[in-house]
């Protein structure tokens, strides 16, 4: 009885008797929601183009980082080294495309999922080799990022929010639209769909399936230097970051393997249900319920929603 | 020449369908087996068995767990660490409990606890399939590892959080905990893997396997054919899971001799995966390939900066492991999908017909 009422209505006596901290939390985990969907952003890019369900994401996003930040520490101006990086990164996509992606073509997905494992692999010894595994500092001042926080008085308390959340949360809606206008409205964007669809139709009708990867791994390298940015300016760049990459799997099924909004709300979804969970039911289970709570939540929604909330259809043919 | 099968005529069914049909097939398997069981422990260097033998076949053994469920089975699962760590706790619950038991049966009993784990997590693999049930068996890993570490019952609420293997002993000979011989340990862990793999070797021959195979090839098909979906998926996470908690329960008692929460992480989960991989998708002798080469390569390539006088330190060396692993799963992927075994397998058939090309 006592434990009901702990799981059950002391939480929301909690959340009632002091709102600013609950909307403190609750802008945390919408923070930490907006971080989960861009990396999950990543994941979707090349799900939907070529079908691959890219594990190296995370490591992507982790060496993006180190990549601009060591070129940094070595004396290239900041925008010199933005601008170094992104081709670092669409040198990643050819390559990935010529040694990886074109030996096999046409295997089943599995195998593609377990060669973007090799990649995570070899991206980590390779980052760690070349920029060493000490976490650095995200140049975010010298990118012209802001920093310092807003306090906002709020039922009878403060609530603050710090400005590089404010805009992380700015860049992720843009990135998005512009994401949206180029896979709906432009011609690359509509091959990019019908690679989707199928590979070998798409081929027939005159789209270069190499070409194809090369844009959209690059793409998804542009994203992972967005994410690497913003969640280093917010902590520091290391290689546990990559831990937190695997956070956007929830949100993934979550929000579906192929839907831009459903990675997006997919990752609000998480990143508040996650907040919330560890500020106000945490306690009762002893702390660090963080680390699983995001998969149990995708995991509830799954047995509802097999697809996820935004997925497409499963129709499985013989 | 000498591996060819002329002359070899079988008179019986039971015999054309022998997991060894071939006489040499036969004998080269007897030899191995004498080999590990009467030579190895004879000749070999105490820190031969217990840095590369005991892990080998420990790891070899989690690999089969791991293949059963996605070699044979089609699911692919992300969960053989935390698997591996209640089999781990378990039996070290269980020993400081009923400290009388013999540990090997206690072993042996431990992996039942990751079974019932692994069929409450497999629960979902009836409504959900492929890369959504990846991340569903993440939720395994990630909770089992957070329990491990949080629930402090499971560790009789040792201060530091971690496990001390208690001494145990089999036959009045001291078999687990630092007064144990890497001999003895070696001879125990060869004979639970050789049973064990026996055992799953039988299964995946047998009617069971084909249900299995079938499910993985394609879920509809083997449903209109009249074989019970769920049940199968269950069956094929319930042994995986005992297998990589025999596993785990091995690896803590025999290997490591202790336990930091940390061992099960999702690290581990990874490593197993790899094995299976490297070494072959839906192959028993695939899961010896692929966890020799995957815990070996680390070893092969410090021991060949060393003889070659080089003197890296040890992080570049790490690193320079995990490029290569890496670059060795895109390699192995592209060159045959099917990994160690199947090149295994082209090799025999090769030497079958030497010196025609077929």
């Amino acid at each position: 009885m006592h434990l009901l009422y702990q799981i059950f209505i002391d939480p929301f006596v909690q959340m009632g008797g002091a709102p600013d901290l609950l909307v403190q939390t609750l802008w945390e985990g919408l923070v930490a929601g907006v971080l989960y969907a861009l990396i999950a952003l990543g994941f979707v890019l090349i799900f939907k183009a070529s079908g691959v369900f890219n594990f190296a994401q995370g490591i992507m996003v982790v060496f993006a980082a180190l990549t601009l930040v060591g070129l940094h520490e070595h004396g290239v101006p900041a925008y010199v080294a933005l601008a170094l990086t992104i081709l670092v990164m669409f040198g990643l996509a050819v390559s990935v495309e010529r040694l990886m992606l074109r030996p096999l073509v046409n295997q089943p997905d599995i195998i593609l999922f377990m060669a973007t494992f090799g990649l995570t692999y070899f991206l980590i010894g390779f980052g760690e080799l070349v920029f060493g595994g000490n976490p650095k500092k995200m140049i975010a001042s010298e990118l012209y990022l802001p920093s310092g926080a807003y306090d906002i008085k709020m039922f009878g308390g403060f609530v603050s929010l710090q400005k590089i959340d404010i805009a992380a949360a700015v860049i992720v809606s843009v990135m998005v639209v512009a994401l949206a206008v180029f896979f709906q409205k432009t011609r690359i964007g509509r091959a990019l769909r019908a690679v989707a669809d199928s590979h070998k139709a798409a081929l027939s009708v005159g789209i270069s399936l190499e070409q194809i990867w090369v844009v959209v791994w690059f793409a998804a390298g542009i994203v992972a230097l967005v994410t690497g940015i913003m969640w280093g300016a917010r902590s520091e760049v290391s290689f546990s970051l990559q831990i937190i990459a695997l956070k956007a799997l929830p949100v993934l099924i979550l929000g579906g393997f192929t839907s831009i909004p459903g990675a997006i709300i997919g990752g609000l979804i998480i990143g508040i249900g996650e907040k919330l969970g560890e500020f106000y039911w945490g306690p009762l289970l002893g702390s660090g319920i963080e680390s699983w709570l995001a998969y149990v939540i995708a995991l509830i929604f799954l047995l509802f929603r097999p697809q996820g909330l935004f997925g497409e259809r499963i129709i499985e043919r013989i | 020449m000498f591996y060819r099968e002329a002359g070899q005529f079988k008179t019986t069914y039971q015999a054309d369908q022998a997991v060894f049909p071939i006489l040499q097939d036969r004998v080269g398997l007897a030899l191995i087996l004498f080999g590990a069981f009467v030579l190895m422990p004879l000749f070999a260097s105490e820190f031969f068995l217990s840095v590369v033998m005991i892990p080998l076949l420990i790891l070899a053994l989690a690999s089969i767990g791991l293949n059963i469920l996605t070699g044979y089975t089609g699911l692919l699962s992300l969960g053989t660490g935390g698997f591996m760590g209640v089999g781990a706790f378990a039996c070290y619950k269980l020993t400081t409990l009923f400290p009388g038991v013999n540990i090997v049966i206690w072993i042996l009993v431990s992996g039942f606890f990751s079974t019932a784990l692994g069929i409450l997590f497999g629960l979902p693999s009836l409504r959900i399939k492929g890369f959504y049930l990846t991340v569903a068996t993440l939720a395994a890993q990630f909770f089992l590892d957070w329990s491990f570490i949080r629930v402090q019952w499971l560790t009789n609420y040792n201060t530091s959080g971690a496990i001390e293997v208690p001494t145990r002993t089999l036959f009045s000979l001291p078999v687990t905990g630092p007064n144990a011989t890497p001999q003895f340990r070696y001879l125990v862990i060869l004979a639970v893997v050789t049973l064990l793999t026996w055992f799953a070797s039988n299964l995946v021959h047998g009617r069971i396997g084909r249900m299995w195979m079938a499910v993985r090839d394609m879920d509809l098909a083997a449903e209109l054919i009249g074989i019970p979906l769920y049940r199968t998926k269950l069956l094929a996470f319930a042994i995986s899971s005992y297998y990589c908690g025999v596993a785990g329960a091995l690896m803590v008692f025999f290997w490591y001799g202790s336990a930091e929460p940390g061992v099960f992480n999702i690290d581990q989960s990874f490593t197993i995966l790899f094995m299976v991989i490297i070494g072959g998708l839906g192959s028993l002798t695939g899961s010896f390939f692929g966890a020799a080469l995957i815990y070996g390569l680390p070893i092969m390539l410090k021991g060949a900066f060393h003889a070659l006088g080089w003197n890296i330190n040890p992080a570049t060396v790490e690193h320079i492991t995990f490029m290569s692993v890496g670059a060795l799963i895109v390699l192995v992927l592209i060159v045959e999908p099917l990994g160690l075994a199947r090149l295994w397998q082209i090799a025999k058939q090769k030497l079958r017909v030497w010196p025609f090309p077929y």
